[in-house]
Formats: structure tokens, sequence, C-alpha cells
């Protein structure tokens, strides 16, 4: 906590004479600020962007009011009531989304950790000069694999896609993952292999609209991405969680199983939808491969057995089943309740299979899908910042992928490293002695949001040199060595993918405050210094974005055909989008990504947590979100009417449970893993299973509920298992 | 165990493919054991899931359906060959293909057959039964049952129970004969048994208890009260008895299963035991089933590839598998400290919770869907039940027990507005439901609150009018 010192009035004057114009004269003679001004679309309600949260992207028209300030106190946001996915609608974090723009600890000047351990403003050129000698330094005692990125699900497309390419040629590591692995890894697993491609909703989300059952597999959108639920009005839920949630409590049918056992529960399902007659053997026939060996593995989950391995009656199982297979538009949704387990891939992969035993994927108006989270869940988990992927959603280990990127980027395909860790291990391995020793993080947390955070905590504390860009002092970026403080939504241009695969345009409002620059012009300034060519590593978006074309042409998530013109024009453009496209809002029609185009079952077995209550730890813990907070809760804990909403960590008990450890309503307690423990208030919960504690992960310091959770990895998609772990509770001292 | 026991290389021969062998080799692969592992099948199918049997009676699956996975690679599967001795000495079994197969580990698997009751009648002279007479215990078993006539079941335990449901499902005229006061009387108290009773008589299952069964021909049963009852096929379901026999010829500890310890080791130690012809330490004739054979499956496997600390196991339930009616049995009501007993005859559902320290002890519960789903987790896991137990045997989805003032009630969870907040905006001059939301973001997220937003509206113009009034 050292960067109290850095109010942003005294910083902004001690920096006053590096403007960014000044300092980087010798690589580069456009300022970013100036660039992309004239891109801006400003209609007459305002400049259309989208919200800097979820997936969702509601759209927005943000304007100036006569408000305080030149930030956000002068910032007016409301819905965009054209655009389909919120039709008008807008969360309470949407709505005050300007509030971040100028929060009172926004960074605005580079800090730089003095002799003395603390963070002291410094200038750009001072800043990038150090991280540069400093990555040379560690590069050269102990080569390449020695530096490391970690990048994030909300940072724009042409962010990712540069942040990839940064890693893989100025820095020429093969160490760089991002937190969309704490996300999205397993859903893509297991979609991938089912369908041969992933977009996280394979059509657009107003097709939900009409459906008549959805099912939502550990998925709560009543906090996590409320207007979704304007196109679930019409279905009858089916609600997969073991909390009975504000979604739940919508659902036609909740189905509360046990923490991990939904793996069981959806092999269950496939089984019921066999033996009650609901299989489409025509659709199997058709356009599937390999039902036989998933059915040799679901015909051990008869329905009682699975009612004595996940607690949830048998009847339900099967008005769940039958629900979806009388419905005559019915869609299965998986969120991260499903996913975040050490066997979330095979949990994704199970419902998969049922919906196709149903027949639900590639028919217009049914299907698969799963529900992404961040706002650029999509586009950043496609566009290369993911350790084994290259942009266009191609694999680093195919031949023809390296090859087309080495062209499109310039240099020979023996450059591109192959395949690095994923963000856990990545993470794990800091500071040891064959991990990295210098990390760069862009819009990431990972102090609060990664599994084990204490023990990920000590990892960043061990490096050589932590470099973090954000545009708050977050809890990563008070342990850095060197902060760049970046722009954030209402202040740069870009775009975006949202959850349904269609490509959104960011706008500015506003030029950023003095001293605050564009990560890609961080990216531009570090590679120029580390001795790559200028023009590799453009500054603005627009041209960031005709490289993203040209590099992802021809691959699953092509965005070739996609422009800022045809996106300012209001073109709905989903990918895939091949030159001359007008784009795929709906997948898998006419046949699936594989070759043949059938999809294909997986023959998944359930298997149990990574770790099981137990006489010292007797109870299940599981983490999630609520409605007023975002993620770390990096930005949104510095909005006071969101911390009005929900000022501070708590953990859901049932009233029996906390009697039994003599917790009152309100009180403190701890709540202890085999890991560490993480300090809440008791907040009674009738309707929560008796074996099972829930805390929400956005808060930070002791706080933490990643103290607690384990980082057990699935073995396809590395995801850790945030859901599920065991503890104990108890009056905190 | 200790690692210096075991030799992953070493040779294993399993006799028996069943659903218990299948999991053990299976886990043995997921392992790494790098021995041999040797199978010996006596059926010619490979291993299939014999719990479903009446699914395949009723129609609901084919009988291929039943196979499970294939054996993992490198597993030698030796089908419709049965092992007939087993020579210790030299660690050698011997099969009636005539061959001989050595091991370092023998595990029995050999199952149970079909115990036949001691009625005259059954046993002709040339050991079979009588024509028309069958048992269900194989895939073969299942194609011999199919028809449209009239088949009386013989027995009173899970597998009658299930068979004539199935049956039933079929639309076959079925006859229960039991010589119980009815049927699952070994697991049920009587006010269950007499519920469980009334709905399979509603279900048109015509029940003969306390009968046995004197002579059979020409489609006819004759039971001991004189009645004939129509059976073109006489289905027994009377129990199974462990395929002990190779273990006793061999020279092993047998009485009613083979006698094996908590490493499911016989009194070889180089001869294991698992499935339906183990028998564990404690009470014999205990219901587990698959779901014990499974568990002994696994933790055989780990102790076989050198993992000390092999799972919990778990408690026997009896859960009857048939959707028409929702019934389990678990544990045992001695040494109760509480009894909470439910009996709700109109409508089939009945409940008997024996409590000790706050725990289920025992439970009987019948027709009470969630409830049994609820009560058998928290038996298997010794978890103190919720204090509230009417609600827990109702399967009530418990609602917030704290009464809120209406003012701090949050009427749009989306944007965080009370009541209060509505009624500010109201005084405000914000008189309709769309100014409400323009001036308090009410209903701007899911847009779930409309109608409450509304509601609210009502009130306060109501409250206006009682005031000027």
């Amino acid at each position: 906590m050292t960067v109290s010192e850095t109010s942003p009035a005294g910083t902004a004057a001690a920096v006053s004479e590096t403007s960014p114009a000044a300092t980087d004269a010798a690589v580069s003679e456009t300022s970013p600020a100036a660039t992309d001004a004239a891109v801006s679309e400003t209609s007459p309600a305002g400049t259309r962007t989208h919200c800097p949260y979820c997936a969702l992207q509601c759209g927005t028209l943000l304007g100036r009011t006569d408000g305080p300030g030149s930030g956000g106190g002068s910032v007016s946001v409301s819905p965009d009531p054209d655009f389909p996915v919120n039709q008008g609608g807008l969360c309470q974090k949407g709505w005050t989304a300007p509030a971040v723009l100028d929060v009172p600890d926004r960074l605005t000047t580079p800090l730089v950790r003095g002799a003395d351990g603390r963070l002291a403003p410094a200038g750009w050129d001072e800043a990038l000069g150090l991280v540069a000698r400093r990555l040379r330094e560690i590069r050269d005692e102990h080569g390449p694999e020695a530096l490391a990125v970690f990048g994030g699900g909300g940072l724009t497309n042409e962010k990712a896609y540069t942040l990839g390419k940064f890693a893989r040629l100025a820095l020429g590591t093969s160490q760089i993952d991002y937190n969309g692995r704490f996300c999205m890894s397993s859903a893509a697993a297991a979609q991938n292999a089912a369908f041969g491609v992933d977009r996280g909703l394979p059509f657009p989300v107003t097709d939900l609209g009409r459906a008549d059952v959805v099912l939502l597999a550990g998925a709560n959108p009543a906090e996590t991405m409320p207007p979704l639920l304007r196109h679930l009005d019409r279905a009858s839920l089916i609600v997969i969680d073991p909390r009975r949630t504000r979604t739940a409590a919508r659902a036609a049918l909740h189905l509360q199983p046990t923490p991990g056992t939904d793996l069981a529960l959806a092999l269950g399902l496939l089984h019921l939808a066999v033996t009650d007659g609901h299989l489409d053997k025509t659709y199997l026939d058709e356009r599937t491969e390999g039902f036989d060996e998933t059915w040799a593995r679901a015909v051990t989950w008869w329905p009682e057995r699975v009612e004595a391995v996940t607690g949830v009656a048998v009847s339900e199982l099967r008005s769940a089943v039958r629900m979806l297979a009388e419905a005559e538009r019915a869609y299965v949704l998986t969120g991260r309740g499903a996913e975040q387990h050490s066997k979330g891939s095979d949990t994704v992969a199970a419902f998969i299979n049922l919906s196709l035993a149903l027949g639900l994927p590639g028919r217009e108006g049914s299907g698969f899908g799963t529900l992404t989270g961040q706002g650029n869940g999509q586009g950043g988990r496609e566009l290369g910042q993911k350790a084994d992927q290259l942009p266009g959603y191609r694999s680093l280990t195919d031949p023809a992928a390296r090859a087309h990127l080495a062209r499109v980027w310039g240099v020979d395909p023996e450059r591109l490293p192959g395949p690095g860790r994923s963000a856990y291990e990545l993470l794990d391995a800091l500071g040891t002695d064959d991990g990295p020793r210098a990390l760069l993080v862009l819009g990431s947390n990972p102090v609060v949001s990664a599994p084990d955070a204490g023990r990920i905590a000590r990892r960043l504390g061990a490096l050589d040199l932590l470099v973090v860009a954000d545009f708050v002092p977050s809890e990563t970026a008070r342990m850095a060595d060197v902060v760049l403080p970046v722009t954030q939504w209402a202040e740069e241009e870009g775009t975006l993918t949202n959850l349904e695969g269609r490509v959104l345009r960011r706008r500015r409002l506003l030029d950023p405050p003095p001293g605050v620059r564009g990560d890609l012009d961080v990216l531009h300034g570090i590679a120029v210094r580390l001795g790559e060519p200028a023009s590799r590593y453009p500054r603005r978006p627009r041209e960031v974005f005709e490289e993203l074309r040209a590099a992802t042409a021809g691959g699953p998530a092509d965005y070739s055909g996609v422009s800022y013109e045809r996106l300012d024009r209001d073109e709905e453009l989903y990918w895939p989008c091949p030159e001359g496209s007008s784009g795929t809002p709906r997948l898998f029609l006419d046949g699936f990504a594989h070759p043949g185009g059938r999809a294909r079952f997986q023959a998944v077995e359930h298997r149990d947590a990574a770790e099981l209550p137990s006489p010292d730890f007797p109870l299940y813990a599981t983490t999630g979100r609520v409605l007023a907070q975002y993620q770390s809760g990096a930005q949104t804990r510095r909005v006071a009417e969101l911390t009005e909403a929900a000022p501070e960590p708590y953990v859901e008990v049932h009233p029996d449970t906390a009697a039994r450890a003599s917790l009152a309503d309100g009180q403190l307690a701890r709540v202890s893993s085999a890991r560490g423990a993480v300090l809440a208030k008791v907040r009674y919960e009738p309707s929560l299973r008796t074996d099972t504690v829930f805390v929400p992960f956005h808060f930070p310091g002791e706080g933490r509920a990643n103290l607690v959770t384990h980082a057990a990895l699935d073995p396809r998609s590395r995801m850790p298992e945030f859901k599920v772990c065991a503890v104990r509770i108890e009056a905190a001292r | 165990m200790s690692d210096a026991d075991v030799d992953t290389a070493e040779r294993i021969v399993v006799a028996g493919y069943g659903p218990a062998a299948h999991r053990l080799v299976e886990r043995l692969a997921h392992r790494g054991h790098g021995g041999a592992v040797t199978v010996l099948g006596a059926e010619p199918e490979p291993a299939y899931q014999r719990p479903l049997l009446t699914s395949v009676v009723d129609g609901t699956l084919p009988s291929g359906a039943l196979r499970l996975p294939a054996a993992p690679e490198g597993v030698r599967l030796l089908l419709g060959v049965t092992a007939t001795a087993v020579d210790r000495e030299r660690r050698l079994v011997h099969s009636d293909d005539g061959r001989s197969h050595p091991y370092d580990r023998l595990v029995l698997a050999t199952g149970a057959a079909p115990r036949l009751p001691d009625l005259p009648w059954l046993h002709g002279s040339d050991g079979q039964l009588p024509a028309g007479v069958r048992v269900l215990r194989t895939l073969d078993d299942t194609a011999a049952l199919a028809g449209a006539a009239p088949v009386t079941v013989v027995g009173g335990g899970p597998l009658a129970v299930e068979a004539v449901l199935a049956l039933r499902r079929l639309g076959r005229d079925v006859t229960l004969v039991h010589r119980g006061p009815y049927p699952l009387d070994r697991h049920l108290d009587p006010r269950a048994g007499e519920l469980l009773s009334a709905r399979l008589r509603a279900l048109d299952v015509d029940l003969c208890l306390g009968r046995t069964a004197r002579a059979y021909a020409d489609g006819k049963l004759r039971l001991d009260d004189g009645r004939c009852v129509a059976a073109h096929d006489v289905l027994l379901c009377t129990g199974a008895a462990p395929r002990d026999g190779l273990a006793r010829s061999a020279g092993l500890a047998v009485d009613g299963g083979v006698f094996v310890d908590d490493e499911l080791r016989t009194d070889d130690p180089r001869v294991h035991a698992i499935g339906d012809c183990a028998r564990p330490a404690g009470p014999a004739g205990s219901y587990g089933g698959h779901t014990t054979a499974w568990e002994q499956a696994e933790t055989l496997a780990l102790l076989l590839t050198g993992d000390d600390f092999p799972p919990a196991r778990s408690r026997p339930v009896l859960r009857l598998r048939a959707r028409e009616l929702d019934l389990v049995r678990l544990g045992a009501p001695d040494g109760a400290d509480e009894t909470v007993v439910l009996a709700d005859a109109a409508r089939g559902r009945y409940a008997r919770l024996s409590l000790r320290d706050n725990r289920v002890c025992g439970a009987v519960l019948l027709g009470l869907d969630r409830a049994i789903a609820a009560v058998a987790r928290l038996y298997q896991r010794g978890e103190p039940v919720p204090a509230d137990r009417l609600a827990l045997l109702l399967g009530a989805a418990p609602e917030y027990a704290g009464e809120e003032l209406p003012g701090d009630v949050v009427v749009c969870h989306c944007s965080n507005v009370t009541g209060t907040d509505l009624e500010a905006a109201w005084q405000a001059g914000a008189r309709t439901p769309a100014a409400l939301t323009a001036a308090t973001r009410a209903s701007t997220g899911c847009g779930s609150c409309g109608d409450e937003l509304r509601r609210w509206c009502t009130e306060f113009v109501r409250r206006e009018e009682a005031v000027s009034a």
C-alpha cells in the first residue's frame, strides 16, 4: 500500500514535462491522443459504445454533461434502445460505469519502485526505458523464457492481438497466458472437441427470446448479466445450481446438486433422455458420431445412482429431461458453475452430449451455448494471448498456422515459440528456478482473481521484475516494480467480440487524462526499446485491426471481412466473417466444423472433486459473483453506489450450519481451507444446502475468497477448481 | 499395505467379468498397472450393466445398450471361459477350455447366482427348471421373458418388485406371489409395506401375500391356499447366492460368500474377492449391491497399484429402481433417540426417519421424492439433519425466515432500488411507472420487476387517496 503518496494532482504536475508526444518523438510522430479522434461516431444522442464490463456488451450512449471535472463526472450514460442484446436495459454496474473514469486514485503517471521500496512517480521515458532495460538484462542472463506476459479477457481485440505478437516476437517467449483461462477454457475445450469451433453462443442472443425451455447449468445471469434475462422471459427455465440464486428462484425447475457433481448430473440426464425415449435418432445418424462409446459411459448413470451422488431427486431429473425434450425450441447453456472445476471440460462435454442426444445444436431455434463472462472473453480467447494459440483461433502447433502468422508478421516461422504454460502454471512458476523472472500484466488482477491467491501473491513477490499496466492501483499493481497508467473504455477506440461472436465497436468519448497512454502505445514503447521495428506494433487500433484481419483470414475465427467502416455502418457481423461475406449469425445450420460436418460425442466419465470435505474441513465452499461487483472488483469497488450495494466480503451459510459453529447473522467469520483463510461476514441463507457455504470473490486483502480455493487443474483445459473446495467455518477472533 | 508389498508388474488374473471386474480392470489401467491382466468371463457377452436388466425386460433399452465400455487396451479378455479350479500352491487358475493361467494376484469376481426356493415342483430329475420357469440374472434371461401372456413373479425383494413393475409397463398381467406379509418385508415396517402393497395393487398387480407356490402346470401356478393364478411364465426373484464354489474348492474360507478383510484379501494374501461373491467383515446379507461392488473394485485397484489410502466406503442404501414409485430404505432404526413419522396414505407418502445425535441412522421413505434424495445424502455423509424436519421431509424450498419492512425491500435488484427509494421518487413527482424508472433506474436491468413497479405505483395512489379521503 505504498501508492498513497501519488495523489493524481501531485503526480500530474511532477510528470508534466514528459508529455507522451515529446518523449517518444524518436519512435513515433503521432500522438495517440490525436490519432483516432476523428473516427468517434457521435450521434445527437451521444457516442455509441458498449458497457465496459461483461460479455453482454450492452449498447450504451455516452454524452457530456456539465457535471464536475473533465472525466466521469461530466459523462452521462444511457442504454442504447436500438442494440438488440440489452434492448434498452442496463444493470447498476453499467449505469455507474462513468464513475470509474475519474476515481480519485486513477493512475495518471507511471510509477517506479524506488530504493526505499515505495512506488514513486516517474516519467514515461524513464519507466519504459527501465522496463526495457530490465527485460533485456533478464533475457540476456536467463533466456527469453524468463520473460512472461499475463493478459486479460477485458482487453480489446486489438490489444489482445498485439499482446500475443509482442510476447512471441518482441520478448521471444512462449510464456504468455491470460485470465480467460480461469473463465472460458473448459467451455472452449469442450466446444472445440464437439463442434470443431468454439463460439460462446453460436447463435444471436435474441434467438433465446423465442425459446420454450432453456437449461442453465451453473449460470446465474440474474446477478452476472441481468439484461440477458430480457431474452429469457418467455422460456421456462431449468436452473442447475447448488445455490438458490436469483436466477434459480425464477426457474420453473431448480436442480440443486452437491457441489462438484454436475458431471454425474449431466450423465444422468443423458441416460434418462435415452431410457425415456427422447433420443433424436435421425439427428444422431445424420449429424453426429461417437454416440455408442458415450452411451457405454452413461449407461452406468441410471437416475437412482445419479440421485445418490448429486442429491437431486430422480423425479426432478426426469422432469428436466422431459421439459427439454418436449419443447419445440430448447437451449442448453453452461456457465462458470459447471466449468470452473478440475473436470470442467468433461462436464461441458456431458451437457453438449445431452443437447446432441436431443438434437438441439445446429438447428434454428434450438442449440447449445456457453455464457461467456468477461467483456471480451470471446475475442480474448481467439486472438493470440492464450498459451497455445495464434490469432483467428489457430493452433500454435499447427505448421500451416505458424507459417501463415509468420508471413503476416514478416518473420521466419522458426522464430515463433511453441505453446507455453497455462495461466495458473505460469503464475505458479514465477520466480522459481526454471520459471519466469519478469512478468508484464495487462488487464488482470491475479492477486485477487487467481486460485490459491496467497500462494500466487508470494510467487509474484518472488519476481525480479513485475510490470503492471492498469488504470487504477489494483492489488496486483500495488505489488509491481513499475506501474504504467493506461486508458479505459470511454477513452479509447477498438473492437470487442461479445458472447454471441458479434464484433462490436468501442468508441471514444473523452481524451484520456494527461499522462495516461493506451495499452497499444505502451507495448509499442517497450517493443521499440527492445529493438523491434516501430512499424511492427501500430499504436492506432484501426491499424492493428487491419493487420488482425489478415492474421485471422482463413482461421476458424475469421475476422477478415470485418472492418471499422462496416461496423460503423451498423452491420451486424458475427465471425466467421471472411472477406466479402456478411458474417455468420448462426453456426452449424448446414454442418459442424469438423471434417465431414458431424458433431462429436465425447465419452466422458464422472469423477469426484479434487478435494472433498473431511473431518478438519467438513463443508463445501463455492465461490461466485454478485451483481454490484465485477471480477476482482478493481473497478467496481471504486464506485460509491456499487460499494453501497455490495460493501464487503460475506459468506452465505445455512442457519443450521451457522448455529452449529455458534455464528450469528452478521458476525465476522473465518472460512479456512487447507491453503488459507478468508474473513467474511456471516449472512444467513436458509435456501442454501447445509453442507455448503458461498463466498463472493470480488474483495481484496483478507476478504479474498481465493485464499481458500484449490488450484487443482482440469487436465484438458487447465481450468482451476474455483467452484469447490473443502472448508470449515468459525468465528473470527 | 505399504509400497514394498506391491510390485506393479504383477500378473493379475480376474475370475469373472461383471460390472465389478470391469471397473477393476479399468481402474488398474487408469492407475498405470504395468503387469499382465487376464480376465476370464463365463458369459459369451463382454461386461454389461447387470442392474439395468429390468430396463431390457420392459423394452426401454435393447440388450446391446447395456454393454460397458471396451476393456482397456492390453487386457487379455477370455470370454465364454469359466475358471474351474485354483492351484494356490503353483498360483495357477485352470479354466474350462483346458488352459491354465499363472497369477501373482488372483481376484475372484464370480458374482452371484439366483437362489431357488426349496420347492419340490421346481426341481425335476434332470436338475433343470421346469419349462416356463425363469430367473433374471443375465441378458439371456431377458430374452426368454419376451411375450404378452400373463406372468407370475415369485419373491418379495427389490428385484421382484422392479421386475413386476417392468412387466406391468409392458402391459402384461402380473401376479406377485410372496410368502411374506408384504413386498420388501425385510426392509420396510408394516405401515410402509401396506402403502407399497396398495401402490402395487393400484398398478393392477395381483398380490398374493403370505402364500407359497405348490405346483405349476398348464400355465397355472397353484398356491398353498388352493388358488390358481395365470402364469404363462413364472419368474423366480427369490434372491441370489454368492458364487463361492471356486473359492471353496480352493480351500479358502467361505460361508455365504468368500470372506475378505478390509483390504479385500481372502485368507490367502494373493487372492482377493470383490462384488457379489465376496463377504466383507460385518453382518452377512448386506444389500449394497452394485455400489458396494464398484467401491470394492476401486479400492482394490488402488491397493494393487500401491495406494495406502483407499477412499471411505459408502453405507448401503436400498433405492428402488422404478419410475412408478420412489422408495428408499437405509440404515436401521436401532438406537434412535428421535423418530419422525409422516404418513399420508391418501397420496401414498410415508416417512419414518430414525435419528441419533441429530443424524440419520435409519429411514424408510416412500413417495417423497425430494426427501429421498436429501435424506440419503445426509445419511451417506453422516451430516446433521436440518432443524426443520418437516421441511426436509416435504422437500419444500425453504423461504427466507427474516421479515423485512416493506420499505427496505429491494424492488429492483439490478439497480438496487428499495421501496423507500421509490416512495422518495414518487414524492419528488415521479407519478407513473415510467417516471419512477427514469428517476430511480428501477426495472432497467433484467426488466423483471416491471409488474412490481406498477403495484407500488398503485399503492402510492391508494395511500394518497386514503389520506385525502
